[in-house]
């Protein structure tokens, strides 16, 4: 399985990086942008080992929550895919 | 010897990344009443030291986030049980950060609010002089000590904030000459100007900056950073009055 997870800043949380971008892309003539937020995108593997797809949603959300974001701070949401 | 007059012992646990390890160790040795020695990362005992420093740094290059994966070290587990059983813990800079990641701290500390990394004196105001951490000073002491992070942009979400303003928790705040809690005096952007905190019982505590480059009157920018450890030896030794 294939897992692609996006990490986020938490809504309601300042991302300065993303006000930064915000203000950048008017400078370039790129106009409407808003909401920019800036993250992290992280994507591996998972060998199934006989898992259910519910299963397998469940682990990953568990990784999620106990490493890869840290839920206090930051959003998260991921897909896998078979393959 | 009865207990209260033996040093009381420190132990510097050192992370892969760690970088302030030897001046907190070297600090704490400046107190006549105290000793200092490291722990390792991978121990899985605090070789029964009275109170725990985790230094600043960069322990695992911070990858991820910022104490992200020391949090998950073998001594981290001695640690956990330590600060449940009441033991002293005060994290640094990384140490505060690996602190919130490892749950022992509420909140979190995001990157700099101007995303760059900043090395300044700050002036800490002393919100709470009744803790283990703080007790040498007064209510509205200001503290001279030098900051040095990228990421200390403390941020929690406003119903735990509540509760820690309430308890009392919030126990440094960034503070102008005057004490005033300005935007300019915010080194970080953190919410409110925190800049150090205590859990609900008041046993590990929480700071960006490094008191333990301020210990000695003769170097650049005083010795304020005593005061936060002398209260850590004041009430170690205090315990082992009571207890004895």
């Amino acid at each position: 399985m294939n897992v692609r997870v996006h990490v986020t800043p938490k809504k309601g949380i300042l991302d300065p990086q993303g006000a930064t971008v915000e203000r950048a892309l008017p400078n370039l003539g790129f106009e409407g942008v808003s909401e920019v937020r800036i993250g992290k995108f992280i994507e591996f593997r998972l060998d199934p080992q006989g898992k259910t797809a519910e299963q397998a949603k469940a682990e990953v959300d568990e990784m999620c929550r106990k490493l890869l974001a840290n839920p206090i701070i930051e959003d998260f949401t991921f897909a896998i895919d078979e393959g | 010897m009865s207990p209260a007059h033996r040093p009381v012992r420190f132990g510097v646990v050192v992370f892969p990344g760690s970088n302030c390890d030897t001046d907190a160790h070297h600090a704490i040795g400046t107190f006549p009443g105290a000793g200092a020695q490291f722990l390792w990362h991978k121990d899985t005992d605090l070789a029964g030291v009275d109170a725990v420093i985790l230094p600043g740094g960069f322990s695992y290059g911070d990858y991820l986030r910022c104490g992200a994966i020391a949090r998950f070290s073998p001594i981290m587990q001695a640690v956990r049980d330590f600060a449940a059983d009441g033991g002293l813990v005060i994290g640094i800079c990384n140490g505060f950060q690996t602190l919130v990641e490892s749950g022992l701290l509420p909140g979190g500390l995001l990157r700099n609010m101007g995303l760059k990394f900043v090395c300044r004196y700050v002036n800490l105001r002393v919100e709470n002089a009744d803790t283990p951490f703080t007790s040498t000073c007064d209510e509205g002491d200001l503290l001279r000590i030098i900051v040095k992070h990228n990421e200390g942009n403390y941020a929690v979400d406003a119903e735990t904030l509540a509760r820690m303003n309430a308890n009392g928790q919030i126990v440094l705040r960034y503070a102008d000459a005057s004490g005033a809690l300005t935007d300019e005096a915010n080194p970080n952007g953190a919410v409110e100007n925190i800049a150090g905190i205590c859990n609900d019982t008041f046993n590990v505590f929480g700071m960006m900056p490094h008191p333990e480059n301020s210990v000695e009157a003769a170097m650049a920018g005083g010795a304020d950073g005593r005061r936060i450890f002398q209260s850590m030896i004041d009430t170690v030794l205090q315990r082992a009055e009571v207890a004895s």
